[in-house]
């Protein structure tokens, strides 16, 4: 449903009709789709402009959302833009496909309306799905309204496409994906002119350059395509501003990794990412006309984790009150335990602890390479590698 | 070859030089019986390998370096034009 006025760029949309309309405006090739509560109004509106001829979008019916996400990688690895949506029981069904996507460095977007899982069932939103798959190897931005869910459509994209990765676009199922909101919405010239033609590094339809892709690697290469994938999503940090920026430029609004809100002097803070925070914000309104010194973290990146700049934002706070709408059975909730990683190279601490990654896709390890640790120097965060060419 | 210099996403060019010669693993040998095979190409269709290709004449020939013996273009030859013998 739209309402808009004349003479204005303001229109009053649902999360989903807002992706939908962001959809229209990139006219994706190919989008193969499964509906999926609370992720459906994405797809259906979409499709109703796709029959109304306002995108020409090979939309492909799929029979679940393995063959979607399926359908999305053989679509981006042929050399298009491949897009889809889904939910909760969807996005587990996709699970298998995510890591490929990844693996193979295809910049698929995905627009995800995050709901609960089963059992018991429920189609309500919270943020076990996107969780659950936070290790895929997939950017994972949240939205906490519909006019970020809108912008964050565009700057996903340029920012896959830049770093040849697939990204989620992670609204909170129903509260922003089915609530109408006012947004602005941007020219589509501009728009087209922001994203620019999708031009793949690699594709399979290359008659004249012919390449494998999806190949076997045995325990003799393997580690290292893993080795290089991280350090591409590691990347993602480096080239993000510059996104922002530009999108700034176009749309006056300005974005970063992460939004702090009356944090500058916060003795008090809370985390949380999604449509939370905007209640938050409310929250630490009134906490602050009774004069308590409070603030607000807003995670927009999840993955990768924006570690530094959350120890720079958190570093001056005493007491930090971390959201997790999710659960890590048998562990701690992942933003908390992403919160808690963040401030430990800034807390005194008796331990000196090291990240070592070994033995991926079969690679040895030996008794020497473990007794050669403790003479490492351990620095912070950095990650090091035993066995790695 | 390093991390660094490894092919992104494991996407690897085309290049026939190296490819792994598997025809040494073969057990039987398909043979065209060049008078009998009309062409229809089902066979260059069906072969896992992509070794069948087309001669000058246009009949089935098969590339020994790639084949791997498996049968599947004898069981499909609507002519009967191919043979599995021992290698």
């Amino acid at each position: 449903m739209t309402y808009q006025t004349d003479k204005t760029n303001k229109k009053a949309l649902t999360g989903g009709a807002a992706a939908a309309e962001a959809l229209r405006q990139i006219n994706p090739d190919v989008m193969p789709v499964y509906p999926i509560t609370p992720q459906t109004p994405i797809i259906e509106t979409f499709a109703k402009m796709v029959a109304d001829g306002e995108a020409d979008t090979e939309i492909i019916d799929v029979e679940s959302e393995h063959s979607a996400m399926s359908a999305a990688v053989g679509a981006q690895a042929a050399g298009t833009r491949a897009m889809t949506a889904s939910s909760s029981q969807g996005i587990m069904l996709m699970s298998e496909v995510l890591p490929i996507a990844a693996g193979m460095r295809l910049p698929i977007l995905m627009l995800v309306s995050a709901r609960a899982l089963s059992a018991p069932i429920n189609i309500h939103g919270d943020h076990q799905d996107v969780m659950f798959v936070r290790d895929s190897g997939w950017i994972q931005i949240f939205c906490e309204n519909v006019q970020e869910v809108y912008d964050n459509t565009f700057i996903a994209l340029r920012l896959a496409e830049k770093v040849r990765l697939p990204a989620m676009v992670i609204m909170d199922g129903f509260t922003t994906s089915h609530s109408v909101e006012n947004l602005e919405i941007l020219e589509n010239s501009v728009v087209k002119k922001f994203i620019g033609e999708y031009n793949p590094k690699n594709y399979l339809l290359d008659f004249e350059d012919p390449k494998t892709f999806g190949p076997v690697a045995l325990p003799n290469f393997y580690f290292e395509f893993k080795r290089a994938q991280i350090e591409a999503t590691d990347g993602v940090i480096g080239e993000i501003g510059e996104i922002f920026g530009e999108y700034e430029k176009i749309s006056g609004r300005n974005y970063d990794v992460l939004e702090s809100y009356q944090l500058d002097d916060a003795e008090k803070a809370i985390v949380v990412a999604g449509s939370t925070a905007g209640t938050a914000k409310v929250a630490v309104d009134e906490l602050r006309e009774q004069r308590e010194k409070v603030g607000l973290l807003k995670i927009k990146l999840f993955r990768p984790f924006p570690y530094e700049q959350i120890t720079e934002a958190l570093k001056n706070v005493k007491k930090i009150a971390v959201f997790d709408r999710t659960v890590s059975l048998g562990s701690i909730p992942p933003l908390y335990s992403e919160i808690k990683n963040s401030l430990f190279s800034i807390l005194n601490s008796q331990f000196s602890i090291q990240s070592y990654i070994y033995g991926l896709g079969g690679r040895e390890i030996f008794k020497d390479d473990i007794k050669k640790v403790f003479e490492d120097d351990q620095k912070g965060r950095e990650i090091k590698y035993i066995g790695l060419k | 070859m390093n991390w660094q210099e490894i092919e992104e996403g494991a996407i690897i060019k085309h290049d026939i030089k190296k490819s792994p010669k598997t025809g040494n693993w073969r057990y039987m040998k398909p043979a065209v019986d060049k008078k009998t095979c009309i062409g229809c190409g089902t066979c260059f269709l069906f072969c896992p390998e992509a070794a069948i290709d087309f001669d000058s004449e246009r009949k089935a020939d098969i590339d020994y370096d790639i084949c791997k013996g498996c049968g599947v273009c004898a069981t499909v030859c609507p002519q009967k034009a191919i043979k599995m013998g021992k290698n």
